[in-house]
């Protein structure tokens, strides 16, 4: 059996009296997409949160194994740490650098692979240059794979919502990540745009060798899409299994996908 | 009613207003020597039918717009904001533009007298302050109110290195800097989680930290009575007379000017510089893409400090004394609001602002009394008409290599 790229065992976070995400497991494998579905205030973002090192949990240890490197624990790890050792995200309220261009975002994804400091910023030498050339390069590279390279110049915040969304994949897989969280990512799209980034996703999986672990409500999307399904309901883990498993799951149904929730 | 009876009284009511405002300003005086009370209705005069006239002028040219007769107007700015975004894409246009006020910058002290030079000169410390504070404030969207205590570090620390060791200037000025740098490193570390509000605080007490121990530290900043007789600087051991050194400075302060420009513009668009400002524009999401949220800060702080500590030593040699009281609260707030009154982020913003705010109330004194209240109005005029700032920094385009 292949070892899980992402292991998290017992996972538990508080917050003050309350357990937002109780004693949760969940592998992912590499190349694999798995959907967390759930209620509202289930505890994914929550369980994200913690993953990506925003929150440290109360309880439990995840693990990370970026292929071909060392595993290590991650919880309780800085972001930056975790996004370097090949862990990317997008967030459900969109994030972007409203500010900056659509470049530079996804240029700023490039941060964390390239080294230019202070000095060799000021000093520009052969070095410096070459690395900006290949953070230019990697970055408009990236704007073509999901279709938003003619809106380099943009400012981000200006873009339509389903290109803030793409955007923001962009800029999470400058990063170079083995795994990729998206939160929601078709939150807020018509259809169109919501087939669009199915395929895009799929895509992105194949082209990349990534592996997905998304948080997502459209059920088209999620039954379309994923290996496997990953259901939390008041912080528990109540079911996982693949879509069709999961579709037929009386308890599921109950608790989030109601009678026609397979619609 | 008809809208000319409302326009009427709209623009009374305003210098009615503004009248009893400028009350206490201009229209009392108290007369020390006699002990009296001068009153003087004809200033409030002068107000209250100027207030009346403008607010008039301006609802009647609001009035006009609205009803279509200028509807062609707008082009105009448009046509002269587009060539305004042009001088700054095309080096073919900017680069004579540049090159005609370096020179003009060059001859200056031959065309004009020593008072010219040196007030030009004073603006060109808080242009290279305004620059400075631009990396913290501007790009990383870091507030710091006590930004003047790195100036004042770099100045004593020059006044102290050279009356007590007797260092010359040139050894002191990369200390100055570092020195100004390492106290924004001890300041940025216990500030690091604070954020808004908490952080202006912060940074407020550490500025008035920084003065009270001047004041106080009697043996070794020399307390309220400062140090005196620090060294000017010198040049190959060349001697100069008062007119010979102004210009002396004046050149050097335009060189670190020209220094710092270059070297924020390369920082601005660089790794560092896209961390730096997706800081402020999102900590959280910045952190996630991997950068390093608490070393970006500490490099917006140290790299802002470093120009004030920097400028401090040319300040200390150009006075040849120093107290406390050349950096209070008031200096930090005047470069703040050189980099507001700039445009946050913007080079170019920043340096016409420290010209304006630092030359105007130079000019202003003719003004006698009345120059600050001008200054004033000024600034509130500037934040209602371009709350933005004088230039708006523009985001780098970047081309793929091959491409045009």
């Amino acid at each position: 059996m292949t070892e899980p790229l992402l292991d998290i065992r017992g996972l538990s976070m508080d917050f003050g009296g309350l357990r937002a995400v109780d004693d949760v497991s969940l592998q992912v494998l590499p190349g694999e997409i798995v959907a967390l579905i759930g209620p509202n205030g289930a505890g994914k973002t929550t369980l994200f949160n913690c993953v990506t090192g925003v929150y440290r949990p109360t309880a439990g240890q995840i693990r990370l194994q970026p292929p071909g490197l060392p595993g290590r624990r991650i919880d309780g790890l800085a972001a930056h740490r975790i996004t370097a050792l090949g862990l990317a995200r997008t967030f459900q309220n969109i994030r972007l650098f409203a500010g900056m261009t659509v470049l530079e975002n996804v240029m700023l994804g490039r941060h964390c692979r390239t080294t230019t400091g202070l000095l060799g910023a000021v000093l520009k030498g052969p070095g410096a240059r070459r690395q900006e050339r290949e953070t230019v390069e990697a970055a408009f590279g990236m704007l073509e794979r999901v279709g938003l390279a003619g809106y380099a110049d943009e400012i981000a915040g200006n873009l339509p919502y389903g290109a803030q969304r793409r955007l923001e994949i962009a800029r999470a897989l400058a990063t170079a990540p083995s795994l990729l969280l998206l939160d929601e990512p078709a939150a807020g799209m018509n259809p169109q745009e919501t087939r669009e980034l199915d395929e895009l996703i799929v895509r992105l999986r194949h082209e990349l060798a990534l592996a997905i672990l998304l948080i997502e409500h459209d059920m088209r999307l999620v039954m379309n899409i994923s290996d496997r399904i990953v259901v939390l309901e008041y912080g528990k883990r109540i079911a996982c299994g693949t879509p069709l498993e999961i579709r037929n799951d009386p308890k599921v149904i109950e608790a989030y996908l109601g009678e026609d929730g397979h619609a | 009613m008809p809208p000319v009876t409302r326009h009427l009284l709209h623009a009374g009511g305003l210098a009615l207003w503004f009248m009893l405002l400028a009350l206490p300003l201009l229209a009392v005086r108290v007369d020390t020597l006699h002990n009296v009370v001068e009153w003087r209705w004809e200033n409030l005069l002068w107000v209250g039918s100027g207030t009346f006239a403008l607010a008039l002028l301006w609802r009647l040219r609001a009035a006009w717009r609205r009803s279509g007769h200028l509807a062609a107007a707008p082009a105009a700015p448009g046509r002269l904001a587009a060539f305004g975004t042009r001088l700054f894409d095309e080096p073919r246009l900017y680069r004579p533009v540049l090159g005609a006020i370096l020179a003009a910058a060059l001859i200056f002290p031959w065309l004009a007298d020593t008072y010219q030079v040196n007030i030009l000169g004073l603006a060109l410390i808080f242009v290279v302050l305004g620059l400075g504070l631009n990396i913290t404030v501007g790009l990383a969207g870091l507030l710091d109110l006590g930004y003047i205590a790195f100036f004042a570090v770099g100045a004593y620390c020059y006044a102290l290195l050279n009356t007590r060791f007797g260092l010359g200037f040139w050894p002191c000025l990369p200390l100055g800097g570092l020195a100004g740098a390492c106290c924004g490193l001890l300041l940025g570390f216990p500030i690091l989680r604070l954020r808004g509000d908490y952080l202006a605080i912060v940074t407020l007490g550490f500025g008035s930290i920084a003065r009270i121990v001047l004041e106080n530290w009697d043996e070794v900043s020399g307390g309220a009575q400062g140090i005196a007789g620090v060294a000017r600087p010198g040049l190959f051991g060349a001697e100069f007379g008062l007119a010979g050194m102004t210009t002396y400075l004046y050149y050097l302060l335009l060189g670190l000017v020209a220094l710092t420009v270059f070297v924020t513009r390369r920082l601005q668009h660089s790794r560092v510089g896209r961390a730096w400002v997706a800081l402020r524009e999102d900590e959280i999401a910045c952190a996630a893409m991997g950068v390093d949220v608490a070393r970006t800060k500490l490099s917006a702080y140290a790299c802002g400090a470093f120009w004030a500590g920097l400028v401090g030593v040319i300040f200390a040699a150009r006075n040849t004394y120093i107290n406390p009281n050349s950096f209070t609260f008031m200096e930090s707030a005047l470069v703040l609001s050189i980099v507001v009154l700039g445009g946050m982020g913007s080079i170019v913003g920043v340096v016409l602002a420290a010209l304006a705010l630092v030359l105007l109330p130079e000019y202003l004194r003719a003004l006698a009394e009345y120059r600050m209240l001008v200054f004033g109005a000024v600034m509130v005029a500037m934040m209602i008409l371009r709350p933005q700032g004088l230039v708006i920094a523009r985001r780098r385009r970047y081309r793929r290599e091959g491409d045009a």
